[in-house]
């Protein structure tokens, strides 16, 4: 309950940030920018684009997909409502056009009829109504299923709890290719979450005669720009032009294949020997790799903050000056540029400054030199009664990765050196990293939060006193309400900037860097999203020159 | 795991042979085959120096093995490489820890991991095998039994899946490593037991009324101490590479603590990038290491087994 | 020997047993679970979840319908991580990659093995000798996560001979690097094997009665020497087997070949627990076979040997 009242409100107050489309919208298929190369370069003769995945991804069911992967290749084989382009906007995608009504509680998408299923049939309001009931329905139990809820269809939360049957679930088919759909409450931002692969439509026939199988090579229809040809699982999956998607002349890449490999320098070295035409740069090495090829190594900011937990239900965590001391004598420009050093920001408050609408608060600390904020880290953790006589020991909890592993000893040592801190290195690997942050069971731990989408109460709500991601227990009354109201603010920025100032004085979470995405494109390869600050590509975006 | 039993078993079968005719020359004449074989001796030596490395290594040491070299962070390749001037006389890692020290502490931690899980295995391998060959019967048939089924667990894997669930310790690797690697080390022993059991000493021991337990220890293990010993130092190489292997799926050491496997896997992981003094150093000490205790047991085991010669 | 296979036969089940209820409760009392994430779901969609593949209910009874789903249909369940695969799948995906570049590196490590033993026996204290002999202890010790990403600097970066990774249906330009890397510890082992029980073989009084008799060189060296010195290589070749397979996780994070190795380590950090059982029970049978096998074969070489 918590967790759907926290996103509706992100949601809610997201949805007031972007009042401005608060009606009725028209766009036109003509309005569509495709893969278009310009015209003095040659598009190479094979157009098969190859890219590295990390790990195999969980599933090609666009209702079971959940992880980043997964949805790159859901978005090629399957396409939704709308898709986004270069910039991360929304533009038409099965949609052609779309009228918002009653207050954006009721959308009636007319879906275009050019639009067709892999195997030829024509995609139809049936099959997104399908779909959607099927990522609710209780017997089905996708994971993603809470998104429907938070997208405020109607009847969603109920059906999930098996309240309701799934049949009455508020989106219908008014005709083949009229989608009508009604939310529980206004939300002005449901048309951008449609770009999520969860309210992707899949083909209800082919879905009920095959089953389970159906998402296997050869078997799986989509409607998106690609269907798949070959999967081998921890190997590589490879997709080809779907002949029949509707924008299939507008689409340059013929063949699409995400190769898994799982060691990031071995996946440097084979871009290097030309194997791959993107991966991600290895941790530490963008500076070097920088010098060595700065034409096909890109540093874009990402929406997602790195910071240390305080368990404040723990004896000294609980008292604000052991949590600024400890903060303060973190030296973040060499955990941003020195060790990571690839376009990350050393972060004072929790919101990535390039937020949509976000005003970066005034914090003080954030204007003074780290030798003036060291001898006031001292002094604070005096006044908490510790020192060289009696040092503070405490433990830092990290999920194992080389980064967080390099970024917690080097926490360890500032502290050590300035404040006489002692300190315990506790790597666990992920699963029971989770469970021991969630109890919680540890003095100090690394965390990390990346935004559901581009607005800063995404990070903010994460630290209300009833949220359930709130691990470092940390309650106010104040900065619930400062949230609470924000939803119902026309600015809710203002407030943002106070709820920082807020965890500034309080510190229940000591803000390390604002990531920076760091990867290697073949300079081969044309029409990277580098504007899309979520980084939702599609294959069909691209294209390859000589 | 890995040693070829067989082989060490024809030895104890040899060697018990050996201690009947030749009486109490054996150990003599062993040594001086020892000390004729040159590579062994090599071997011995270099261990000697390796560990005295560890040793009177911290004493010349400018940094400690946790500290970090700010200036060197963020400008590895350069500032970080081997140098008598900055005091890293190996160079520093990724983070700008001194190499140097890292390596020392890195050896002390694998040769533990090695010993010590030889010695777990040893201790546990000879009373089991002991045990079993002497009292016989259907103690010996279900004790045997039990090896069997052990022998047939993949214990790689599961100790890669206790390592997940229990989370990483030292201890785990020495209990982990040791527990998995005295169950040859028990058949061979059961073997040597058997032909032991009935000769005339024993015979005189229980006559006396000595209790089993105390005929086991004072008498079936002295005599095949032999068998033991060169099992032993072939095991340590086998435990540090199982050590190794654990380390590179991220499940070794705990930091800031580091061991050969570790310090081996980030220097191969960054052996392109124009820092290969991060792989050279410790895959230097790791080799000749390895190398010395492949040659010592060979040795030894050449030694004790004079049919070669 | 009918009855010495029938009674490893009769281990096997209780060694089985025993592994899956093992795995099993380490798997069930490690934390986290299959579906937590660092975003927690929502307990009613988690309590849909959990009904779904059964978690919801007592963990004996979920073990007694596992173990009943392997004895009466073969079925090891769906994979909990991949959501459209079965562990059957997986395993009849991944297994034949494994087997295939596995079987290949045994290959290579016994016949080249095997050769550079007999060759460095037959030249004993020659240079060659010891030059073949510490490069097969190198070798044996170099750790294959070392072995890997140097095949791939030199045979990909530098000579452009090789890809550096990938399987595409098992091509032959695609299995050498990770069965050479695989392969090599294997090889110098078995070269050092080889070597000492020639060695021993040679001296042996049978030997020496050959040789006075005059057979011929090769003669005596093939027919007669070899067969016995295998004894000991054979007995290596089990285990070894068994641990290419394990060290696969290796080959698989470097080559990106789509073998099982690493369902081995990722299975166990997913809490993927069907996908964990079923690599545990592969491998526990695999064990057996081998060593079931290894016994065979000896008892064939050395006729002496009775079970």
């Amino acid at each position: 309950m918590n967790f759907k009242l926290t996103l509706g409100i992100a949601a809610f107050s997201a949805a007031l940030a972007l009042s401005a489309c608060d009606s009725k919208t028209e766009t036109t298929a003509s309005e569509i920018t495709s893969a278009a190369p310009v015209t003095e370069e040659k598009l190479a003769s094979d157009q098969t684009y190859i890219y590295r995945q990390l790990d195999e991804i969980t599933s090609f069911d666009p209702q079971l997909i959940e992880d980043v992967d997964g949805s790159i290749v859901g978005r090629d084989l399957f396409e939704g409502l709308v898709n986004q382009d270069e910039n991360g906007s929304i533009v038409p995608g099965v949609a052609e056009s779309w009228e918002i009504s009653e207050n954006n509680t009721k959308f009636v998408f007319k879906l275009r009829d050019s639009a067709k299923w892999s195997n030829g049939n024509p995609v139809t309001a049936h099959d997104f109504v399908y779909a959607w009931q099927r990522l609710a329905d209780p017997e089905f139990a996708s994971p993603y299923s809470w998104f429907m809820e938070i997208m405020y269809v109607e009847n969603a939360g109920e059906i999930i709890a098996g309240e309701k049957a799934p049949e009455t679930l508020g989106a219908v088919a008014v005709d083949d290719l009229t989608l009508e759909v009604k939310l529980s409450q206004s939300l002005p931002y449901f048309v951008k979450m449609l770009s999520h692969t969860s309210t992707f439509p899949v083909p209800k026939d082919v879905v009920e005669t095959l089953g389970k199988d159906w998402t296997k090579p050869g078997s799986l229809v989509g409607n998106g720009a690609y269907v798949l040809e070959e999967h081998v699982v921890n190997e590589r999956s490879v997709r080809v032009r779907n002949e029949n998607y509707w924008d299939n002349e507008n689409t340059v890449i013929d063949k699409v294949i995400a190769l898994v490999i799982n060691d990031e320098n071995q996946a440097y070295n084979r871009f290097k020997a030309g194997e791959v035409h993107k991966t991600d740069i290895p941790a530490g090495q963008f500076k070097r790799v920088m010098q060595e090829n700065p034409d096909e190594t890109f540093s874009m900011p990402q929406l997602c903050s790195y910071y240390y937990l305080f368990n404040t239900t723990r004896a000294p965590f609980d008292n604000p000056d052991v949590r600024k001391a400890l903060a303060y004598s973190i030296d973040r420009a060499v955990i941003a540029d020195q060790i990571l050093a690839a376009g990350q920001t050393g972060a004072y408050f929790f919101t990535p400054p390039k937020t949509d609408g976000f005003v970066a608060p005034e914090v003080d600390w954030s204007k003074k030199s780290q030798a003036e904020l060291d001898a006031e880290a001292r002094e604070l953790l005096a006044k908490a009664g510790y020192g060289v006589d009696n040092p503070l020991k405490l433990s830092i909890l990290y999920n194992t990765s080389e980064d967080h592993k390099k970024i917690a000893i080097a926490i360890s040592q500032m502290w050590k050196t300035k404040l006489g801190v002692e300190t315990t290195l506790e790597n666990q690997e992920w699963k029971t990293y989770l469970d021991t942050r969630r109890l919680p069971d540890y003095d100090v731990a690394r965390a990390g939060w990346c935004g559901d989408y581009n607005e800063a109460s995404t990070f903010l709500t994460l630290l209300m006193s009833d949220n359930d991601l709130n691990d470092s227990k940390w309650k106010s009354t104040k900065y619930d309400e400062l949230l609470t109201s924000a939803t119902v603010m026309s600015d809710p920025n203002v407030n943002y900037t106070l709820a920082e100032q807020m965890l500034a004085d309080a510190m229940p979470i000591a803000p390390i860097y604002h990531y920076a995405e760091d990867i290697a494109i073949s300079k081969n390869l044309k029409g990277w999203p580098f504007n899309n600050i979520e980084q939702n590509m599609y294959s069909k975006d691209m294209y390859l020159v000589e | 795991m890995l040693i070829d039993h067989e082989k060490s078993q024809a030895l104890a079968e040899n060697l018990a042979n050996q201690a009947e005719v030749q009486g109490r020359s054996l150990w003599k004449d062993a040594a001086n085959r020892f000390y004729h074989n040159k590579a062994a001796m090599a071997g011995l030596v270099v261990l000697c120096l390796v560990v005295i490395f560890t040793l009177v290594g911290p004493l010349f040491a400018q940094w400690d093995n946790e500290e970090i070299d700010w200036n060197a962070l963020g400008n590895i390749a350069t500032a970080g490489a081997p140098s008598i001037e900055t005091g890293h006389y190996f160079g520093t890692d990724e983070l700008g820890r001194d190499l140097y020290s890292r390596v020392i502490q890195g050896t002390q931690v694998s040769l533990m991991v090695g010993v010590i899980g030889s010695l777990i295995a040893v201790v546990i391998g000879t009373l089991y095998g002991a045990t079993a060959g002497y009292i016989g019967g259907r103690l010996d048939g279900v004790m045997m039994r039990f090896v069997d089924i052990m022998m047939s667990v993949p214990y790689m894997f599961i100790l890669i899946l206790l390592m997940v669930i229990f989370g990483r310790s030292i201890f785990l690797i020495f209990i982990g490593i040791g527990l998995i690697s005295w169950l040859d080390m028990s058949r061979i022993v059961r073997g040597q037991t058997l032909s032991l059991k009935n000769k005339e000493f024993i015979e005189a021991a229980i006559a006396a009324g000595v209790p089993t337990f105390n005929i086991i220890v004072r008498h079936i293990v002295p005599n095949v101490l032999g068998i033991v010993i060169v099992y032993a130092t072939l095991l340590v190489p086998q435990m540090i590479l199982t050590e190794s292997f654990i380390s590179f799926l991220g499940l070794g050491v705990q930091e800031p603590l580091t061991s050969w496997g570790v310090l081996i896997s980030e220097g191969a992981g960054t052996m392109s990038y124009g820092t290969l003094w991060q792989l050279a150093f410790p895959l230097f000490f790791f080799v000749i290491t390895l190398l010395s205790f492949f040659f010592i047991g060979d040795g030894l085991r050449d030694a004790l087994d004079p049919k070669d010669r | 020997m009918l009855n010495f296979i029938f009674r490893r036969l009769l281990i096997a089940v209780p060694t089985l047993i025993f592994l899956v209820v093992f795995s099993f409760l380490i798997m069930h009392s490690a934390p986290g679970g299959p579906f937590d994430s660092e975003k927690p779901i929502p307990p009613a969609v988690k309590a849909n979840i959990e009904k779904k593949y059964g978690l919801d209910q007592p963990l004996y009874k979920q073990m007694l319908n596992y173990i009943g789903g392997i004895v009466t249909e073969f079925d090891f369940g769906p994979s909990f991580r991949y959501k459209d695969r079965t562990v059957n799948e997986l395993i009849a995906d991944g297994f034949p990659v494994t087997l295939t570049y596995g079987f290949i590196a045994f290959v290579f490590a016994v016949s080249i093995g095997v050769s550079i033993g007999v060759y460095a026996a037959l030249h004993q204290n020659s240079w060659l000798d010891y030059s073949t002999l510490s490069f097969a202890i190198v070798g044996q010790i170099l750790p294959n996560f070392v072995m890997a990403p140097l095949l791939v600097l030199i045979f990909t970066n530098t000579l452009g001979w090789l890809p550096g990774g990938g399987w595409e249906g098992g091509k032959i330009q695609f299995i050498i690097l990770p069965a050479v890397a695989l392969g090599t510890s294997y090889l110098a082992s078995i070269a050092r094997i080889t070597r000492s029980s020639m060695l021993e073989v040679l001296h042996s009084n049978f030997i020496r009665t050959a040789k006075a008799k005059g057979l011929p060189y090769k003669t005596i060296i093939f027919k007669h020497a070899l067969k016995p010195a295998m004894l000991p290589v054979i007995s290596y070749l089990g285990p070894a087997f068994v641990g290419m397979i394990t060290g696969s996780v290796i080959i698989d994070t470097f080559f990106s070949t789509g073998g099982i190795g690493l369902h081995f380590v990722n299975s166990a950090l997913n809490r993927d627990y069907s996908v964990l059982m079923g690599v545990t029970i592969l491998l526990g049978t695999l064990t057996i076979l081998f060593s079931t096998l290894v016994d065979i074969l000896y008892a064939w070489i050395d006729p002496k040997i009775r079970y």
